[in-house]
């Protein structure tokens, strides 16, 4: 008979190996039944293909080839505010705005003003304002929740997002056609383990999550490129689970849109589509904790304004985030909108930054997970003491 | 320090930090002169047969882009003909780097392919990923950094992975014509990731400057090589980090990555990647300035430059505290193995542990901090892993035999006594290259 790596667990803490590293025995403090998952966007979503300004008078001239109709036109976009619209391959969430269960903010941008792919993500999830800081915002967020986060931080994917790294174990998950070993070798394994600072706390913390997920999804198979489905729907449930994590972070790439970004058909909508199909799945398997979930969508920075020669475009400057959850204030675009005439562009090239990142991230913090300002800015986001959160995120 | 080592551990050293690791034989062949021997492989080797008989990039450019235009049936043979040529390239390089008797040398190609990544995030790049390494990387591994530069940036790989191929001089006779134009991808990342690095003190006026001496480098279609159409060139004078590029339409691109290349922020650059990936995930700043000393002073020879590196005290530092990327502890499996295993389960391994070669998630290429690859659920796939080969190898592999093949003296009592009591040969096998010694070059 197979042993689970739930029993593992409960013996190897039982016999004292690493057991305060081990997140299902630290379960027992989580402090919040709010749920957060963090969607990072890498490659840089292009954010006006993807909130479309359609209103702007300068719109259609700056866009080009790129540009999309006006709602209620063959393929137009779906009308938000009568300002902005959804890409149509949003449609999933355009049913969710009129539930009031999404908020876009437009021209964000972190304080990071060049064009570098990875040193703007870098500091998107340092939260810091200098590359190469060690420890990801959300890590020091984990830390300030009830029982010092343990056991409640989630990567979904093999391995762990700056996003998400730091001084707070934290799990990750994929889904795996391999075997699962026995309880015992793993047992043999945690004990060549037990001194080594980076595998041993590694190890704890993974065999906690796959046996949650295992308990969950009878039939770990593969199916072809639904992986990213396959770990949106494990990740609700292990989320919806009131002893499981609370917050996870999950990347999704194909946004660096140097070419053929296209309208409707495209890199861009492709990327769109899943972005929706992911996000649809999550809300699916998490009914039961929907009220008390918010989804925050964000990359690293906007693409330019007018199209590239080669009918994509480049690195740019301020771009869209989304929130999205049962609790949510939503049905709002948040943001001044600089307009896209020539003399408001950020140097001539890209969508003005008037909104600082770190004031929708502080706003989540605050509001939905109930961080104290006070700590957000001490330990949180040390070098955004002056930016004011964005209030009001959630409903009261 | 390093003095005192025993031979036996510095000869492990030697083979998992400047390889892939101990196959059979090895640790005894290296033991008596471990600096030695990695200082003899300084000197470039005949290019393996296996690579002789390899098809080139050319004809399967020509027929992906003779496909795209065929569309249909056509198209999707050839799709699939990609990927089968993609497999069987992976198990072409895997078994090239672990049966390597020169591995520092199939390491060193693997550093720099993954420095200039091309990546089947544009899938048109699985069947050229080798062929692309063979032909711009491996030739130049012990050669001018320079050559290397050039050859990878104007490789038709490089132009199809980052658009340049379809980039066109706004001002040229083909921009003029159509409503196309520049492209700045290969530009930036020329700039940040291939030479200067993100803090070299470029602009983005630099970035542009740096795309539009790129135009007019595509591809032929027919040949299926890199071509230069001066039709689609940015005509006139140029201005890159101060410096004027005079009006040479196919003779700019050279002359802008040799200028690059003499910069001392690429030496810098380029010392702090080789630094990380030898020493230590934060190397020593001493160690990092000499390198970019040996590359200033050379001039970018890049045999000077590794032989500075390799008698460095610092990369002979105690213990071993690189943690193997997954390509490298497949490979590290094979060799201490040397078992025969199908190419498939090869490429499988690689996918299952999350990396498949020329698959990186960007252009910036696989990370290569530790940090990186020990997620929790990494770790416990390697685990996974590990056992199901012991179970499939366990009857053929002695694994107390086996210890002493891949780590000898890196193993400690406490794993020997694990692998003594293990309950059967496949998980004694399993517990061997799950071991914390066996995660570590």
């Amino acid at each position: 008979m197979m042993l689970h790596r739930r029993h593992f667990i409960a013996t190897a803490g039982a016999a004292g190996l690493l057991a305060a590293s081990s997140p299902r025995l630290s379960l027992a403090a989580a402090g919040t039944d709010r749920r957060l998952v963090m969607i990072v966007l890498r490659g840089a979503m292009d954010g006006l293909g993807a909130v479309v300004p359609y209103a702007d008078p300068d719109y259609r001239s700056v866009r080009g080839t790129l540009a999309l109709a006006e709602p209620g036109q063959e393929g137009g976009v779906l009308d938000l505010d009568g300002r902005f619209g959804l890409h149509p391959a949003l449609a999933a969430l355009h049913e969710w705005w009129g539930q009031k269960q999404l908020l876009a903010v437009h021209a964000i941008a972190t304080p990071y003003r060049d064009r570098s792919h990875f040193d703007a993500q870098d500091l998107l999830d340092t939260g810091g304002i200098r590359a190469g800081d060690d420890s990801g915002w959300l890590n020091r967020a984990l830390a300030r929740l009830d029982g010092g986060g343990k056991g409640l931080g989630l990567s979904l994917g093999q391995g762990v997002p700056l996003v998400l790294r730091g001084s707070v174990p934290v799990a990750s998950w994929a889904p795996s056609p391999l075997p699962e070993p026995t309880m015992d070798f793993m047992d043999r394994v945690a004990g060549l383990y037990s001194n080594d600072p980076v595998l041993g706390p590694a190890l704890m913390a993974g065999l906690g999550v796959a046996d949650m997920a295992n308990g969950m999804d009878g039939n770990k198979k593969r199916d072809g490129g639904k992986d990213r489905l396959i770990l949106a729907e494990t990740a609700g449930r292990m989320l919806s689970d009131p002893a499981g994590p609370r917050i996870a972070t999950l990347e999704l790439s194909g946004w660096d849109t140097h070419v053929g970004q296209g309208t409707l058909q495209g890199r861009l909508p492709n990327a769109l589509g899943q972005l929706a199909e992911t996000m649809v799945t999550l809300r699916t398997s998490m009914q039961g904790v929907w009220d008390q979930t918010l989804i925050a969508i964000v990359t690293e920075f906007g693409r330019t304004i007018r199209p590239n020669g080669t009918g994509g475009t480049d690195h740019g400057t301020a771009g869209v985030a989304l929130l999205a959850g049962g609790g949510l204030n939503g049905g709002r675009v948040l943001g001044d909108w600089p307009g896209l005439r020539d003399d408001k562009l950020f140097e001539g090239r890209d969508l003005a930054p008037t909104t600082d990142m770190r004031a929708l991230l502080k706003g989540v913090l605050a509001g939905h997970l109930g961080l104290p300002a006070a700590d957000i800015d001490r330990y949180v986001f040390p070098d955004a003491k002056s930016i004011r959160a964005m209030p009001d995120l959630v409903r009261a | 320090m390093v003095m005192t080592t025993a031979p036996g551990t510095l000869a492990a050293h030697a083979l998992s930090r400047f390889g892939f690791g101990a196959g059979p034989g090895d640790l005894d062949r290296v033991k008596s002169d471990p600096r030695g021997w990695v200082e003899s492989q300084l000197t470039p080797r005949p290019l393996p047969a296996i690579l002789g008989q390899h098809q080139g990039s050319a004809p399967r450019v020509a027929t992906l882009l003779a496909a795209r235009k065929a569309k249909g049936e056509v198209e999707e043979m050839a799709k699939k003909q990609a990927r089968e040529q993609y497999r069987a390239d992976i198990a072409i390089r895997t078994r090239l780097a672990a049966g390597s008797d020169a591995p520092l040398q199939e390491r060193l190609v693997q550093f720099w392919s993954n420095h200039f990544t091309v990546s089947t995030q544009r899938p048109a790049i699985a069947p050229l990923g080798l062929a692309y390494e063979n032909e711009a990387i491996r030739p130049h591994i012990l050669g001018n950094f320079r050559d290397m530069a050039r050859a990878a940036i104007l490789h038709p790989a490089m132009l199809i992975y980052l658009d340049n191929a379809q980039s066109i001089g706004p001002d040229s006779k083909a921009g003029q014509k159509r409503d196309k134009g520049l492209n700045e991808n290969l530009g930036r990342e020329a700039l940040e990731l291939h030479l200067l690095g993100v803090d070299g003190g470029y602009h983005q006026d630099d970035v542009r400057a740096m795309a539009l001496v790129l135009t007019g480098w595509t591809l032929d279609e027919e040949r299926g090589t890199a071509s230069f159409n001066p039709r689609r060139h940015q005509p006139g004078e140029k201005v890159l980090l101060g410096q004027r590029i005079p009006e040479s339409g196919i003779a700019e691109a050279a002359a802008a990555i040799d200028m690059l290349c003499a910069h001392p922020a690429t030496a810098n650059h380029v010392a702090q990647k080789l630094a990380r990936h030898f020493i230590a995930d934060d190397p020593p700043p001493t160690a990092v300035t000499a390198l970019a000393k040996a590359f200033r002073d050379s001039r970018g020879d890049l045999a000077h430059v590794t032989a500075t590196l390799v008698k460095m005290d610092a990369a002979w530092a105690q213990p071993l505290s690189k943690m193997r990327s997954p390509n490298d502890f497949i490979t590290a499996t094979l060799r201490a193995s040397a078992v025969e295993i199908p190419d498939d389960r090869i490429v499988n391994a690689m996918n299952l542990l999350g990396q498949m070669p020329f698959a990186a998630p960007s252009p910036a290429g696989w990370p290569d901090k530790a940090a990186d690859w020990t997620g929790p659920d990494a770790i416990l796939r390697r685990i996974d892993w590990s056992l199901a080969f012991g179970q499939r190898l366990g009857a053929k592999l002695d694994a107390r035999a086996f210890v002493d093949t891949a780590l000898g003296d890196l193993a400690d009592d406490g794993l020997r006594q694990a692998v003594a009591r293990a309950p059967s040969p496949a998980e004694a096998l399993g517990l061997v290259l799950s071991s914390p010694a066996f995660q570590r070059r």
